[in-house]
């Protein structure tokens, strides 16, 4: 905690930034981005504002949206605009020499123009100022409304042409907010970019909604919602709202995620007599197959990525919750995944099958931890007393996680190797159980 | 005095209840619960999103108790509630058309789905303790709210011990 406090914090005061925009709904802000630590020495970048297309790009700062994006990876410090001499547009006008002198190590320039299909496009260039290096593009064309995510794009690609990982800002997160005192509450489900804009509410109940989580292809959400007074699993088109209940049996119906295939959720069931196991639902034919049979509590359940051939799930059969792997179509007994510590749980895989995430009690504490599969060694990652429900990004580089901030549940993200961590604060009520889509199409 | 005599009550009614039928009613089928049940019109709206203890059901000093609290990762009921659970069981095996939902919670800590599970284990203890003293399966449900809809909020142990409770809701 100390050590944290010690860096400097940068604010992105994403709600001033957007506000001085007027094209853009002032109800966008609700989640503020804060970074909490960042790598020591950031890459010094220069994202000079880019040719504007008038009106097609509603008046969007392009170039804006691209170093906050870049910034909140905490790897980059972007230059003031304010203490830019230059303002080329094009790769050919920059002078490298010139940059260097203002010691940043890339310039990226860009231009915005509208199509005569009314879509617009963005073109990015990216010059190297140490090597004097121009890499052309990248470019995206997308539609005119949907600017901000084009914007994203780019950040993504530029990200990966310097770091060689693809970014994941062109990605949404779902999240379960809920207003009010206890015992009278409002819960809501909501879908939002990855840095908290633009977000949709999918879903609202005075009962609590739970457990969100996405379809390998981003259209859909399966979540537990109690709207009835008990426990049932809904599947819901994001776009559409569209919802289907998909299990609604006696007892506890809860924690779904999907096959990698997006054609089975795995869930928890107890049936009325109230022991908790994993199942597998597929969903076109609505077949129930039941995988664990312990007494103790399973539940928790999450695909291997990949082939989905395996499952990891949370079961408490040794007397405290650990994580334990079952391999599909096998007899085999469930083996433990998780030995060290009284209580890990909540698994999730990393996109590339390599690590697990999880929650762990560390020092009396409950904290986010990633556990390398192939040797075992468990690093805890985050710093605070009240932490869960960690999701990794779809470029496997970051997790995003609830915390607490002063009593309040906020969202925070942190690189899987603990050096950067930021902080996503609900203007109103409190946040949880975010969870990271899949790459858009 | 009122103690012993409510426990010598419930004794002998679970007694009776024990000699008279052995026969333990079929496990429910795994459906789904009917879309409307018979509390429809009995809570409103402030119930739902959460004060349900309001005036259903009997009065009395341990009836009028209708939350069974427990320890940090245990679902036995404890010495201080075991009058409390008896006094219900005396009450709905006397009254065998009265139902209750057994509504099960966990504290704040840890992982949401599992705390449902250990939610679940409460209703579920506090549902065995009834049936064995005489209260038919039939009038009994549980639901687990885990650590979502605690009854106090904070962050101590005050607020924790509050929220790891049994919720004994009587039904119309």
């Amino acid at each position: 905690m100390n050590e944290r406090m010690k860096k400097p914090a940068i604010h992105l005061l994403l709600a001033l930034l957007l506000t001085s925009f007027g094209a853009v709904p002032p109800a966008l802000a609700q989640l503020r981005l804060t970074i909490t630590q960042g790598v020591t020495d950031p890459i010094p970048i220069a994202i000079v504002p880019f040719a504007r297309a008038v009106p097609a790009d509603g008046g969007l700062d392009v170039a804006q949206v691209i170093q906050r994006d870049l910034e909140s990876s905490g790897r980059f410090k972007g230059m003031a605009r304010t203490d830019m001499v230059f303002t080329p547009t094009t790769a050919a006008e920059v002078d490298a020499a010139g940059w260097k002198q203002q010691r940043v190590d890339y310039v990226v320039v860009g231009r915005v123009s509208g199509q005569p299909d009314g879509q617009v496009r963005i073109d990015a260039e990216l010059v190297n100022v140490l090597t004097g290096q121009r890499v052309a593009g990248p470019f995206f064309t997308g539609q005119a409304a949907n600017l901000r995510n084009t914007a994203h794009r780019i950040a993504d690609a530029l990200y990966e042409k310097i770091l060689g990982v693809r970014g994941a800002f062109a990605t949404r997160i779902a999240y379960v907010s809920v207003d009010g005192k206890a015992p009278k509450q409002r819960y809501e489900l909501y879908v939002a970019d990855a840095d908290g804009a633009n977000r949709t509410r999918i879903a609202e109940s005075p009962l609590p909604i739970m457990s969100p989580a996405w379809s390998p292809d981003g259209e859909w959400l399966a979540y537990v919602s109690f709207e009835r007074r008990v426990s049932a699993v809904y599947v819901q088109h994001r776009r559409s709202g569209t919802k289907t209940m998909v299990s609604a049996r006696a007892g506890i119906n809860g924690a779904p995620t999907f096959s990698p295939d997006g054609k089975k959720l795995a869930l928890t069931l107890s049936g009325s007599n109230g022991n908790l196991d994993v199942y597998l639902l597929e969903l076109a034919s609505g077949k129930l197959t039941r995988l664990t049979d312990d007494p103790g509590i399973d539940t928790e359940p999450v695909f291997l990525p990949g082939e989905g051939s395996s499952i990891y799930f949370t079961s408490d059969r040794s007397g405290s919750p650990q994580v334990y792997r079952l391999n599909l179509g096998s007899t085999e007994r469930p083996k433990r995944v998780t030995f060290t510590g009284s209580y890990n749980a909540r698994p999730r895989i990393s996109p590339d099958g390599k690590q697990l995430a999880m929650l762990t009690q560390d020092n009396g504490s409950y904290r986010i931890a990633v556990q390398d599969l192939a040797t075992g060694t468990v690093q805890v990652l985050s710093k605070g007393s009240q932490e869960e429900s960690p999701s990794f990004a779809p470029n496997g580089a970051m997790l995003i996680f609830a915390g607490r901030e002063r009593g309040q549940g906020v969202l925070q993200t942190v690189s899987v190797d603990g050096q950067i961590s930021a902080r996503l604060d609900a203007d109103a009520g409190e946040v949880r159980e975010p969870v990271w889509g899949p790459f858009l199409p | 005095m009122k103690n012993f005599t409510t426990t010598t009550a419930v004794l002998l009614v679970s007694l009776a209840l024990l000699a008279g039928c052995k026969s333990k009613p079929p496990e429910q089928p795994a459906a789904p619960p009917p879309t409307t049940d018979s509390t429809a019109g009995v809570e409103n709206a402030d119930a739902l999103a959460g004060d349900t203890s309001a005036s259903m059901g009997p009065s009395g000093e341990l009836l009028s108790k209708r939350i069974v609290y427990f320890d940090f990762d245990r679902a036995d009921i404890r010495a201080d509630s075991q009058s409390v659970v008896a006094a219900h069981a005396a009450f709905l095996a006397k009254n065998p058309n009265q139902k209750v939902r057994l509504e099960g919670h966990a504290d704040e800590r840890g992982s949401r789905e599992y705390n449902i599970g250990l939610g679940e284990r409460r209703g579920q203890s506090v549902r065995r303790a009834l049936a064995l003293q005489g209260v038919a399966e039939t009038q009994l449900t549980t639901v687990s709210y885990g650590e979502e809809r605690p009854a106090v909020a904070g962050s101590d142990e005050q607020a924790y011990g509050a929220n790891r409770r049994v919720e004994i809701i009587y039904l119309k």
